[in-house]
């Protein structure tokens, strides 16, 4: 039986632990709005871009060859993976998701015969990688998004993925992701960025079918080929943007559940440990009260 | 200025960043690659890639507003007018001086990253862009 003092010492360590817990649960929460709000921001772009595309793809099926980024290398055979996680810790399952998604990926990659290659933004993927693909990662970004997530911090991923490309580093892209589905749920996603799948051109709303029609009478300038050129580069970033948006709106939501478990298991443990307290004080007492009385009896 | 026509279209101009604008207009003048053009209510399905350049829109009252965007794609359709902007400020947001610095560093650091093709590529789209912007003050003053 410990002593009253460990108690105590155990009792308050707990309560510290439980402030510093929902400290970080009121963070996460107020962090979480930001985030929210500034992927709510990007959607009307990234919506726009995608039905612009769409227009244009609609147009170009039929005419000579298709540029890099929309029909690949033509091959399948070397594959780049970029990682999304976050760079801290402590939310839950939040990276390990993301983790065991990549790695069931590369697996059935290697498995394939394909050679795989990793690009890994955030600290917490490298690390759930490293060990058993360590060789594997050729660069990790770190720090993105510690203030405030920017266009450009997403233009620099594309920048990197796209020269790649040109160098003919790779022939599929894929982006690995934890998507935002509510405060609750995130959920691991493998998205395929390069070659440009037809499903990734058809998110455009519904209402803009309609419109597609007039698409005959669609003036470019200059040709349609080097709108699809530069738009094509813009889709790459925005994708990679909205994605690390996802992921930052994800990681907060994830730490503050898990952080609102973690308050709320502290308090529980509090109540039973306070209970110990007072038995063990009690029983104390009462042997302290029989040492006395049977002291004076035996006067 | 008479005004040719008493209709008005739908324009909006969105960064990845916000939605900068989101109103009925008269006319706006887009900097597209090729020259100027204005967009008036009804005109044709256009696509026009933009350069870095200050965007003038009219509202129905004639009263004017200008902006900077840096660049990106013009969309013309059922008259709705959307601008994709890779990134675009009010005139009046741009700060001279830390746009000369900017531009110091940004010269310097071309010259350190001379052996690295790439890094120069996208240093210099960034002078392009600082460029544009000073230009666009220096225009309106």
């Amino acid at each position: 039986m410990p002593s009253l003092k460990e108690f105590r010492n155990r009792i308050a360590s707990v309560k510290s632990t439980r402030k510093i817990t929902s400290a970080m649960k009121m963070v996460a929460a107020s962090k979480l709005r930001r985030a929210q709000t500034q992927a709510e921001a990007s959607q009307p772009y990234a919506a726009r871009m995608a039905a612009m595309l769409q227009r244009l793809v609609s147009k170009m099926d039929a005419g000579g060859a298709a540029p890099l980024l929309m029909a690949g290398t033509g091959r399948d055979q070397k594959h780049l993976l970029v990682v999304i996680t976050s760079d801290r810790g402590l939310a839950g399952g939040f990276n390990a998701f993301v983790a065991r998604l990549a790695r069931i990926k590369i697996r059935e990659l290697l498995d394939a015969g394909k050679d795989v290659q990793i690009i890994c933004v955030g600290r917490k993927g490298r690390d759930a990688l490293k060990r058993d693909h360590g060789s594997k990662i050729i660069h990790t970004y770190e720090g993105i998004g510690k203030k405030r997530l920017s266009f450009a911090d997403a233009q620099s991923v594309a920048d990197h993925v796209l020269g790649m490309l040109e160098a003919g580093d790779f022939d599929v892209c894929s982006l690995v992701y934890n998507q935002f589905k509510s405060v609750m749920t995130q959920t691991p996603v493998a998205q395929q960025l390069i070659p440009l799948q037809a499903e990734a051109a058809t998110t455009a709303t519904p209402d803009e079918q309609p419109q597609n029609e007039q698409g005959a009478l669609y003036e470019f300038e200059p040709s349609e080929e080097e709108i699809l050129d530069r738009l094509l580069p813009r889709n790459l970033a925005i994708q990679i943007y909205r994605a690390l948006l996802d992921s930052a709106a994800g990681e907060q939501a994830a730490r503050m559940t898990a952080m609102d478990n973690a308050t709320r298991n502290a308090g529980d443990m509090i109540n039973k440990l306070t209970i110990k307290y007072n038995r063990a004080r009690q029983a104390y007492i009462t042997k302290e009260l029989i040492e006395i009385i049977s002291g004076a009896e035996a006067v | 200025m008479d005004k040719l026509t008493d209709k008005t279209f739908q324009f909006e101009l969105v960064s990845p960043e916000q939605v900068l604008a989101s109103e009925q207009v008269y006319m706006v003048e887009i900097p597209g690659e090729a020259g100027n053009f204005g967009v008036l209510a009804d005109h044709a399905p256009l696509l026009a890639a933009v350069r870095p350049g200050i965007v003038t829109i009219t509202a129905p009252d004639m009263s004017q507003k200008t902006l900077f965007v840096a660049g990106g794609f013009a969309d013309v359709n059922n008259n709705v007018c959307s601008l994709l902007a890779e990134e675009a400020l009010p005139l009046s947001d741009i700060d001279t001086a830390a746009l000369d610095k900017e531009m110091a560093d940004l010269k310097d650091d071309i010259v350190f990253a001379k052996d690295d093709q790439q890094k120069v590529q996208r240093l210099q789209r960034r002078v392009a862009v600082v460029e544009a912007k000073l230009y666009a003050v220096r225009q309106a003053a």
